[in-house]
């Protein structure tokens, strides 16, 4: 089990995407709103800037005291009824849910939405014992009746249009309305709630957990986290074993944070914060509250130059700047991160071997560094990888091996390289968006296809070439 | 309750962090502190009027009135909203405001106003989903984010402000603060004071709301569809 999706060749992938007209479209246009809302929202707070350092410091200070805060948390959970299950592997994690599953003879089990889950494969692993699971995301919803994998961390469903969502309820659940996306949702809001109503388990993740008092904090907008927690009367929560803050006063800055960071909202619609079991007396809420920490590749990241990748908060933000991925669209990582930490994030959990690729998937144009909320920084993570993709374990992937030796070729043919370098400002004008080239003529362009080409400068391309060169050198 | 398979997936942590196990960690002393500086000096009036325009960001109705006309107000609020059934919380606030006679003369006239009552277990569950307003306190309310926050105990369920189609937030006037951050600063002060942190403690920005269909914004998913606060 792993973070992987599908098996077809990156370069397949990337085409998939390139050819997805709607999804392009959408993507981009999501992109502008997403970077707008966030720019908005990180200007009226003024100092963004102490906001990303203060954000940066608690996630260091975290990741390295984990074991300490680890153990806290747990303790916390357990004096307040609940029962902590530290799982090493994604079979582990799944096991121990199965087993609740199984003990307590669960027929319907609903989700909230979670990426952790995602990366386990837990659905498939409850279908196996029997269990009914109903994803309650809007976006997750129609990706399970659609049997599709996310393409975006926030908005899952991103490359879907209503009309296709329309064709899904209706083909699916017997939708008869029209594709308003309001309907839509009302739909799905009359759908869920029996299921809601009726589920024996409620399974959601987990933004943050403060370690200090054992409360799980999750940050949504639509209310199906609120359902699946208050109804069920058995909740199981999944986090990431690095998804956990030191106390309370931490936790308020870092779901600022996220909530600007992800999508310009001073504080998405619920935050809802929940501690162990529910207490004496009280009727909503579970009498019965597992929490599984997951491990799961992560602690090899510890120590190593890549430990601030744990501290990622999955905002998206990098993701919503990154313009391969506005090219590229989600799919195309064949993760279930994708975007910029995606690429940082998968070859780490999963090995190179599937995915040298995803390094390159990144015109470091360092976009993504300087939206990531913790200043993680991420374009030279990329650079570092390839580094050691090309020199550790000579995996260099054969488009960027091909495509250099064409580049190669071209360039040194003296007549042929000064002929282009001439006409390349004016030549390449019709494909030039915000300084980079998204779709080259000639040489360029399969190599533009997997990530954009900055745009050729006003200095001579040589020069330029040159000290860019010097540039990745020194760092 | 149970904790298992702590030791060797600690144990591992540490010595990839390379070194042993940390027995006691002091809370550092960050370098900036912004979210202490966010509307600092402001008055009461100055937070209420930054509460009342990001009503309008989140989609919420906001009236502010004083508790001579608290009961009108909310009269008017719930007829906005065809409130034939109505839930709210067990809270001696609603007493204390004269709420309760308003709820009087609604059953007088017919409507189901049912007080979240702990001893009917499900039974509230199940009224609070089809019914049309749901009404509680804010115990404190965030200016900057147009947030209330409610603790919720066997008093006053999770239920009531998430099942019903609507939802009334009260907020006292004392119970406005710049921000979050004064929300955590009250809930880890009590929870040093060896108070047992709420089961739920809900942070509620306006009606439930989407992005998933081609990033529209569809408001009222899940949650309630329609929000009102009602400033006193
Ligand atoms: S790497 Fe940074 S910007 Fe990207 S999702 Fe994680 S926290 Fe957000």
């Amino acid at each position: 089990m792993s973070v992987k999706i599908g098996n077809a060749p990156f370069h397949n992938r990337v085409q998939d995407g390139i050819e997805n007209d709607f999804m392009r479209k959408a993507v981009s246009s999501a992109q502008g709103r997403f970077r707008s809302g966030r720019r908005n929202a990180a200007e009226e707070l003024g100092d963004w800037e102490d906001w990303r350092t203060l954000g940066e410091e608690i996630r260091s200070h975290t990741l390295e005291n984990i074991d300490f805060y680890l153990e806290k948390l747990s303790d916390a959970v357990s004096n307040r009824g609940g029962n902590v299950y530290f799982a090493q592997t994604a079979e582990e994690a799944n096991q121990y849910i199965q087993d609740i599953v199984k003990r307590k003879e669960a027929k319907k089990i609903v989700k909230s939405k979670s990426m952790v889950t995602e990366e386990i494969g837990l659905n498939a692993a409850l279908e196996e014992v029997g269990g009914e699971v109903v994803e309650t995301d809007l976006g997750e919803w129609i990706l399970q009746l659609d049997e599709d994998p996310p393409s975006h961390i926030v908005t899952p469903a991103l490359h879907k249009d209503k009309g296709q969502i329309r064709e899904t309820f209706s083909k699916k659940k017997g939708y008869e309305k029209t594709d308003d996306p309001e309907e839509l949702a009302l739909f799905a809001r009359e759908q869920l709630r029996e299921d809601f109503l009726s589920a024996d388990v409620g399974i959601t993740g987990c933004n943050f957990a403060v370690a200090e008092s054992g409360a799980i904090t999750l940050v949504t907008n639509e209310g199906n986290a609120r359902l699946a927690t208050a109804l069920p009367d058995t909740q199981i929560s999944v986090m990431g074993m690095e998804r956990l803050v030191p106390t309370w006063e931490d936790l308020e800055v870092m779901v600022s944070l996220l909530t600007r960071a992800a999508v310009g909202q001073k504080l998405t619609s619920y935050v809802t914060s929940l501690t162990g079991t529910r207490l004496e007396g009280e009727v909503d809420g579970p009498e019965e509250f597992h929490l599984v920490i997951l491990d799961n590749g992560r602690s090899k990241i510890l120590g190593t130059e890549f430990q601030a990748a744990l501290h990622c908060i999955r905002c998206a933000a990098c993701i919503n700047v990154c313009p391969v991925y506005r090219h590229v669209g989600g799919h195309a990582y064949g993760s279930i991160y994708p975007g910029p930490i995606g690429a940082v994030l998968t070859p780490l959990l999963d090995g190179y071997d599937d995915h040298k690729e995803l390094p390159y998937a990144s015109s470091l144009c360092a976009a993504c560094t300087e939206a990531c909320p913790v200043k993680i920084p991420l374009h030279e993570m990329l650079i570092r990888h390839r580094q050691i993709i090309v020199e550790r374990e000579n995996k260099a992937p054969k488009m960027e091996k091909l495509m250099m030796k064409g580049y190669a070729k071209w360039a040194s043919s003296p007549a042929a390289y000064k002929l282009s370098t001439k006409v390349a400002k004016p030549g390449l004008k019709p494909w030039t968006e915000e300084e980079t080239i998204s779709n080259g003529p000639g040489p360029l362009k399969g190599w533009t296809n997997a990530r954009d080409f900055p745009a050729p400068s006003k200095q001579s391309f040589r020069s330029w070439y040159k000290s860019r060169r010097k540039r990745e050198e020194s760092e | 309750m149970t904790i298992k398979k702590r030791e060797r997936f600690l144990e591992n942590l540490a010595s990839n962090l390379g070194r042993p196990r940390v027995q006691k960690v002091e809370r550092p002393q960050y370098s900036v502190s912004p979210q202490q500086n966010v509307y600092r000096g402001y008055s009461m009036d100055d937070l209420m009027d930054v509460l009342e325009k990001q009503c309008k960001a989140i989609h919420t109705d906001f009236i502010n009135t004083d508790t001579t006309n608290l009961g009108k107000i909310l009269l008017d609020t719930i007829e906005g909203y065809n409130g034939n059934a109505i839930i709210t919380a067990n809270d001696p606030r609603f007493q204390k405001y004269g709420i309760e006679d308003l709820f009087d003369s609604l059953r007088q006239d017919g409507k189901e106003v049912h007080v979240w009552n702990s001893e009917k277990g499900k039974d509230n569950q199940v009224f609070a989903e089809s019914a049309d307003v749901g009404i509680t306190f804010s115990d404190i309310t965030l200016a900057e984010s147009g947030t209330v926050t409610l603790f919720n105990d066997k008093n006053n369920g999770r239920s009531i402000s998430l099942l019903p189609k609507t939802y009334i937030a009260l907020i006292p006037k004392e119970t406005i603060v710049p921000r979050m951050t004064q929300a955590a600063q009250i809930i880890q002060k009590a929870y040093k004071e060896g108070h047992a942190v709420p089961s739920c403690i809900s942070f509620i920005t306006g009606p439930s709301n989407s992005a998933d269909i081609e990033m529209n914004l569809i408001v009222g998913v899940h949650g309630p569809i329609k929000v009102t606060y009602i400033a006193f």
